[in-house]
């Protein structure tokens, strides 16, 4: 997508149709015109925050300090593939099935 | 006895001196869920049958003499976005409507370890996003004390279990509120711990960096209680933290001589009612009157954490969410032949309109070329957000604001507007970003309508929080009106 200049912007309907593809959502006509309207309305809101001069402020991730977390690489107690697959929409032989991927 | 309307200190004085059974407290709460659930509509699903099973395991352990802690036999219900091994967890959406996790959630197992009778899952705005319970794709979640008002949410169903005896504790989450607003709405007590103090293992994730499990009860020191029973570092969630959870009920005091209190007046603004002010105002007068001092500040920030939550909450949810694809668990759409079509009908039939929308927002702000504006930029004001936190709590040992600008509002009446219904989080949302606790309970009503008030400490100071509530609480009589069924 071409970044249009911010804030000032307008969520066309065609920006909102790339953005449903990034996410993997099949949005009906009446959902499009539905969520460019409400997206408009909370962008708006947006803006408020170009206010505020953060040029020397460090962005936070995580409210608390956090630092990596190392163990032994162990093997333990993992599920079983019976559980695994027990939620799946369709498995096979131990695995998930899914749609044909690969063209013939 | 109405052993239902009791509350879990309570039950467990009669547990240790054998005049009850957890069969019975069971039997007398499940008995309540049979009489009231059709109108208030709190849970997805009912235990009852493994209920039974666990509170007559637990009586065999107790006549075999085993040691009753605070928690056993207590019936407790579990918000609907938390992981319980072969049992139903939808996060009230329909992309999970069949789905029976393999593992619990870490608060879920040291609830079970503390001998808790789970009695079910309540329900919630899809995937905890929402302010109402309005947004649950099942059904609407009733308020006890009126039945044409919401009960706030996300947590919606666990604080109207709470409120109408269908539970003795239970635990919920908070993101921007989850927890606290839906308390204030049905005048239940509900906290939000630090973050890291709770593992979020098995919590389903909305944006994992504000997430927090927490308890509602009917008083603070359940409250205390099942906080002790769920903290502590956990090696499945490496954002847990390693600090010793003291014992919070055994700390839970009746005096706030000589502790300082902030009044930061822009929690007063943006469209707080002045029935809410009166009775927040009167509660810390209260407090003064037992030797708190207390003292108005301005924290301008605060003016900027709404828009800055709505960048921040999506854009981890777009993430988040994108787990849904149909491959592994829940909805699989049945109208597709390739695997893509698959993807993106199964999302545009599993997720609900509001859950779509923040996927919309989140997946935007954080595409390329948007990046900066957006998602980085909110990180930045966070970190004033969390600066001036920091600097309030160098003079004062906790802050007290409304918990929600209003009182329980109409079922249907903030449906569509997308910004008004985002205000009702207005005060709770800055706690999350900053990660302090917070907790909310009664200080007072309006037409009937219970009124929140919030405590807001230290990171990992609990205790304090603890003690102002305990105090006020032990010295008014709000918690202890109950609304008629």
């Amino acid at each position: 997508m071409r970044a249009a200049p911010l804030y000032t912007m307008k969520l066309s309907k065609e920006e909102v149709e790339h953005v449903a593809w990034l996410a993997r959502l099949e949005l009906s006509e009446d959902e499009k015109e539905r969520l460019m309207g409400h997206l408009n309305q909370i962008m708006v809101h947006f803006e408020k925050l170009q206010e505020l001069d953060t040029s020397a402020v460090e962005p936070t991730s995580h409210s608390i300090p956090v630092e990596n977390v190392f163990r032994e690489d162990e093997v333990g107690p993992c599920l079983s593939v019976e559980d695994v697959l027990a939620n799946a929409p369709e498995a096979r032989d131990d695995q998930f099935v899914v749609p044909r991927v690969v063209e013939t | 006895m109405d052993l239902h309307k009791l509350t879990a200190h309570e039950l467990h004085e009669m547990l240790k001196a054998r005049k009850v059974s957890s069969r019975e407290i069971t039997q007398a709460v499940l008995k309540r869920v049979s009489e009231v659930e059709e109108r208030v509509k709190a849970y997805v699903t009912v235990t009852a049958d493994q209920a039974l099973e666990t509170a007559r395991a637990v009586d065999d352990r107790i006549s075999r003499g085993a040691e009753i802690g605070p928690l056993t036999g207590i019936p407790v219900a579990i918000k609907d976005n938390m992981c319980t091994t072969g049992i139903l967890t939808t996060c009230s959406s329909k992309i999970l409507y069949n789905y029976k996790p393999p593992y619990d959630a870490t608060a879920v197992e040291r609830l079970a370890k503390a001998g808790a009778v789970m009695i079910g899952k309540t329900n919630l705005d899809e995937f905890a996003m929402g302010s109402s319970t309005e947004n649950s794709a099942f059904f609407v979640t009733h308020n006890p004390w009126d039945l044409t008002k919401v009960p706030g949410g996300s947590s919606g169903g666990s604080a109207a279990a709470i409120a109408a005896d269908e539970a003795i504790v239970a635990v919920g989450s908070d993101t921007g509120g989850s927890i606290r607003q839906p308390a204030s709405f049905c005048g239940v007590v509900g906290m939000k711990p630090t973050y890291g103090r709770v593992s979020r293992y098995g919590l389903v994730a909305f944006a994992s960096s504000l997430d927090q499990i927490g308890p509602i009860t009917k008083d603070v020191t359940d409250t205390a209680t099942v906080l002790h029973a769920i903290a502590g570092k956990d090696p499945m969630d490496s954002t847990s933290v390693d600090i010793p959870a003291p014992d919070f009920a055994a700390c839970l005091r009746n005096d706030v001589r000589g502790l300082k209190i902030g009044v930061p007046k822009e929690f007063f603004a943006q469209g707080v009612r002045p029935e809410i002010t009166d009775a927040v105002m009167k509660g810390i007068e209260l407090l003064k009157s037992l030797g708190a001092d207390y003292r108005e500040i301005s924290m301008p920030i605060m003016e900027y954490t709404l828009p800055t939550y709505y960048i921040l909450a999506p854009s981890e949810a777009s993430s988040n969410l994108a787990r849904y694809d149909g491959v592994r668990y829940g909805l699989r759409s049945k109208h597709s032949t390739d695997v893509l079509a698959m993807f993106m009908k199964t999302r545009d039939e599993g997720f609900g309109a509001e859950v779509k929308q923040r996927i919309m927002i989140g997946t935007y702000a954080l595409s390329a070329g948007y990046y900066d504006a957006y998602y980085l930029k909110a990180q930045k004001v966070r970190t004033l957000v969390r600066q001036a936190y920091d600097k309030a709590f160098e003079e004062f040992d906790v802050l007290i604001s409304p918990t929600s600008p209003t009182v329980a509002f109409g079922v249907g009446e903030k449906a569509d507007d997308p910004l008004e219904m985002k205000l009702a989080d207005v005060c709770t949302i800055p706690v999350n970003m900053a990660g302090i606790p917070a907790m909310s309970l009664t200080c007072g009503f309006q037409d009937g309508l219970p009124i929140g008030m919030q405590i807001m400490g230290k990171a990992f100071d609990e205790e304090t929080i603890l003690r102002v509530a305990y105090t006020l609480e032990q010295n008014t009589d709000f918690h202890a009106k109950r609304p008629e069924l």
